[in-house]
């Protein structure tokens, strides 16, 4: 199968893509060499992630040229690079959930379904052997709603594998991973590369060290450095990243004492597809305090926020605002109590997307003196408002009149921030605040939330990066199946006592 | 740069307008018709005279009204395929309270003839609007549904309780409205009628409506991102049903202003398909108030030349509609091409580059 029998080098030459008003890639070359790990770092739009298309044909370059063993290869979908022995695993799994693992492995080989009928026994043969040849364990009948990510992870790779690749890249493997998950992952990937070709994508510098030979630092699309892993240390990795050194702000307060701000007992909320997401829950929140809430994504923290701003409804329990009940209030009942919400899909709830920055900033306020009279909208007020919130949180946009949609990711986290924080909520909500942000982004929206606690506002702080929350948070939370498992004061929590609690066990 | 942009817009336009009429013409040979006597008619004849231009702007009454509604519904999200229907009904509450009006002065009766229709349109609008906000019932199908329904409903208005006393053929219809009851024209022997009046205010309204009001900004938030309109505290099922209440509230004063300054008399066929036409001038006019104005001009060109061409030409008048179809489909696909950047991107270096070359 194929057209390459083995890959003893894959080489880049200046590679340019573009889309419209950005260079993607700018001039990248690279090469790699047989059962050699390359990790391709960069901040998030460095380019990574196109690169990579381009290479399994998703996209074409505008310009520059792809050499498979010295061969010039022209890739116009990812079946030819298939055919030459290169497979993908994205960051957002391509499985279709109803099905079983054997019929998803099925849906990209060709060979089994020549007849009307699939030819599923020969398809459980090849994953057999190939679960068996690199020890990754799967279930093929089990479906893929059953799984957890981990083993959806290794459904992906087992599928990649079975159609032959021998050159693999991976999109962020580890970004939904618990720790204890990512060192099985890493383990498993240094003895595939026996066997094996990687180019792996991470932003996780101690994965980097850990796994790769070579690194190649990516920087506005362009190749900004090229070396051996061990010859340096990821803080000299991250500063060549960033090109500057990386200052991370955080909280050393003391913890606070002030009065609850939020109570939630025995909450139960039911996910989207009827199961119990939260089971139980607990949780005590002060004003003036910032509580994280650590877990693998998935498991309870969106229903958690939504039930929390009445936009799902709580089958049992109670939440407590300070003295008033708010499970199953209306959003915008509880608005006008003064809870604020950052929500997790920023792009398609944080603002609407077609409509200007000027328009989402007073998505909530609509109807308050201030910007309107008799339901008639106080256009240039709202002008001033939104012009002095463009100074103020920095939302880097020429005027207010564009889409919200258009901007970045940071800088819509921004509008976000800028409508949320200066309606001055009682509490804040605020749900991956970071994700998928450069670390400039980053770090603006931290200050700003640590300015916010020290306003005497309770923050819940959501997020899957453990770094962010151990370093904002007073208290953290660790949240799995649905329950609280643990509150652990900052100075006690660690990472591996983290990663335990957030894999579902109960110590002591 | 923003030369360029606007040039590359036109250039677009112009090329979309080429292979319209190069389509059209391949349906024109078709049937053996002259190619270029079809379309000087179909563009000249409209202008040839104030009686022709009065023509056009007569059809442009009920599209204008038909898509102003369209554009509330499809703004806040929900699209309204049930104008016809509540045109309908608008004929029927109009008519009713028309006669129930006769006698008085045509300044109480007037208005109450189109008050009744946009209730009558209303409340017909707000059966799926409520259906979509309570119960997820797609607006696709019930409006759908409600179109036939109100057909057979008008149908039967006029074959029985509407019905002309001293009509003798058995040709369903109404008899002819009470003078107090219908618009005037505004030239004799032309058949531009006050309804323009009417279509005028209403577009400045609903202009007003929803892009200088809180309430017109709550239905396009919850338009354009229903989740979006959810987490920022707005009642998304609230504003689904009053945006459908306009909707069909608009097309129920259209049947009226039809009934009133055109027919004279509910007969049947009497909404000549603008329930759905309006649809397409309201997406024509990218569901802007004031863009539906002109928009409803270019189909009102299009209606009227059915006319001429039925007079002039041995072309089949039912033609200008399959030529509609092409043009509308064509202008459509235009506009993707227009708005998707990658496209537009790639042109810009093409010709940036190019011009580099010729400089060198």
């Amino acid at each position: 199968m194929g057209k390459f029998t083995e890959i003893k080098e894959l080489r880049l030459e200046n590679i340019v893509k573009r889309f419209p008003g950005v260079l993607a890639t700018d001039h990248v070359s690279l090469t790699v060499g047989e059962h050699e790990i390359l990790a391709l770092v960069g901040e998030n739009g460095a380019g990574k992630t196109t690169l990579m298309n381009v290479i399994m044909g998703l996209y074409h370059q505008d310009e520059g040229s792809m050499f498979i063993n010295g061969e010039e290869v022209n890739f116009r979908s990812p079946n030819d690079a298939f055919d030459c022995g290169i497979g993908m695993v994205h960051q957002q799994y391509m499985l279709v959930p109803n099905m079983t693992v054997l019929e998803n492995i099925a849906l990209g080989m060709k060979d089994c379904q020549k007849n009307i009928k699939v030819d599923l026994e020969a398809v459980r043969a090849k994953v057999n052997e190939i679960s068996t040849k690199y020890g990754l364990k799967v279930d093929p009948d089990a479906y893929i709603w059953q799984l957890a990510v981990g083993e959806q992870q290794r459904v992906e790779l087992v599928k990649t594998l079975c159609l032959g690749a021998k050159f693999l890249i991976l999109d962020e493997p580890t970004s939904a991973l618990t720790p204890q998950e990512t060192d099985e992952l890493i383990a498993l990937l240094s003895r595939m590369a026996n066997e094996l070709s990687i180019i792996f994508i991470s932003h996780k510098l101690n994965e980097v060290k850990a796994l790769s030979q070579k690194v190649c630092i990516l920087r506005h699309g362009a190749v900004v450095f090229q070396g051996n892993t061990k010859d340096y240390t990821p803080k000299e990795i991250a500063a060549l990243m960033t090109g500057r050194d990386v200052e991370t702000s955080a909280n050393t307060e003391e913890p606070c004492n002030g009065k609850t701000a939020i109570s939630i007992k025995d909450l139960c909320v039911k996910s989207d597809r009827g199961f119990l997401a939260l089971d139980n829950f607990n949780l005590e929140i002060r004003e003036g305090e910032i509580v994280g809430l650590a877990g693998v994504s998935g498991n309870g923290q969106r229903e958690l926020a939504e039930a929390m701003n009445g936009l799902r409804k709580v089958e049992s329990g109670s939440i407590k605002f300070y003295d008033t009940e708010i499970a199953n209030l209306t959003p915008r009942q509880i608005i006008d109590l003064g809870m604020g919400y950052i929500p997790e899909e920023r792009n398609i709830e944080g603002i609407v997307p077609s409509m200007s920055i000027k328009e989402n900033i007073i998505l909530k306020d609509t109807e308050t003196e201030k910007f309107s009279k008799n339901h008639i909208l106080k256009n240039s007020e709202i002008e001033k408002y939104t012009d002095e919130m463009r100074e103020k949180f920095d939302i880097r946009s020429p005027h207010m009149h564009i889409a919200a949609g258009s901007l970045s990711g940071g800088n819509i986290q921004k509008v976000i921030l800028a409508r949320e924080i200066d309606r001055n909520p009682k509490f804040l909500v605020c749900v991956y605040p970071i994700r998928g942000l450069d670390m400039g982004a980053a770090e603006f929206i931290h200050k700003q939330l640590l300015a916010l606690r020290k306003r005497g506002v309770g923050i819940l702080l959501i997020s899957e990066e453990l770094e962010e929350i151990m370093n904002l948070s007073d208290r953290i939370a660790v949240i799995c199946k649905g329950q609280n498992q643990k509150v652990l004061l900052r100075d006690e929590a660690s990472t591996a006592k983290l990663g335990i609690l957030m894999a579902g066990v109960k110590d002591e | 740069m923003n030369n360029y942009k606007l040039c590359y817009k036109v250039a677009v336009v112009l090329a979309a307008i080429i292979v319209a009429l190069l389509v059209g013409s391949i349906i024109i040979l078709a049937v053996g018709g002259n190619v270029l006597s079809t379309y000087w008619i179909i563009i000249s004849m409209p202008f040839k005279n104030f009686r022709s231009i009065c023509e056009v702007l007569t059809r442009m009454i009920p599209l204008m009204i038909i898509a102003l509604g369209i554009c509330v519904s499809s703004r806040c999200g929900i699209n309204n395929i049930g104008a016809e229907g509540q045109m309908y009904m608008g004929v029927v509450a109009s008519c009713t309270v028309a006669f129930m009006c006769a006698g008085m002065p045509r300044m109480i009766a007037i208005p109450l003839c189109i008050l009744s229709a946009a209730i009558a349109g209303g409340l017909y609008g707000f059966i799926p609007g409520f259906l979509k906000a309570k119960l997820e019932v797609s607006e696709l199908l019930s409006t759908v549904m409600l179109n036939y329904v109100a057909t057979q409903f008008y149908l039967f208005c006029i074959r029985i309780p509407l019905l002309d006393p001293n009509e003798k053929t058995g040709t369903p219809m109404s008899a002819r409205l009470p003078e107090s009851a219908v618009l005037h024209k505004f030239v004799r022997g032309t058949s531009l009628h006050e309804g323009i009046i009417l279509a005028i205010v209403l577009a400045a309204l609903i202009y007003i409506l929803l892009f200088k009001t809180s309430w017109g900004y709550k239905m396009r938030a919850a338009g354009a991102s229903s989740r979006a309109a959810r987490y920022g505290g707005i009642n998304v099922p609230k504003y689904l049903i009053i945006a459908m209440v306009i909707s069909g509230g608009c097309a129920g004063m259209a049947g009226a202003v039809e009934l009133m300054g055109v027919q004279g008399r509910a007969m049947s066929g009497i909404t000549s398909g603008y329930g759905f036409s309006g649809i397409v001038v309201a997406l024509f006019g990218a569901l802007h108030p004031i863009m539906v104005i002109p928009a409803a001009f270019f189909f009102g060109i299009l209606l009227y030349s059915q006319v001429n061409l039925q007079i002039l030409t041995s072309v089949p008048p039912n033609l200008v509609q399959t030529l509609q179809g092409a043009i509308i489909l064509i202008i459509v696909s235009v506009q993707m091409v227009i708005n998707n950047p990658y496209t537009e991107d790639r042109f810009r270096r093409r010709f940036f580059s190019s011009i580099k070359k010729e400089a060198k």
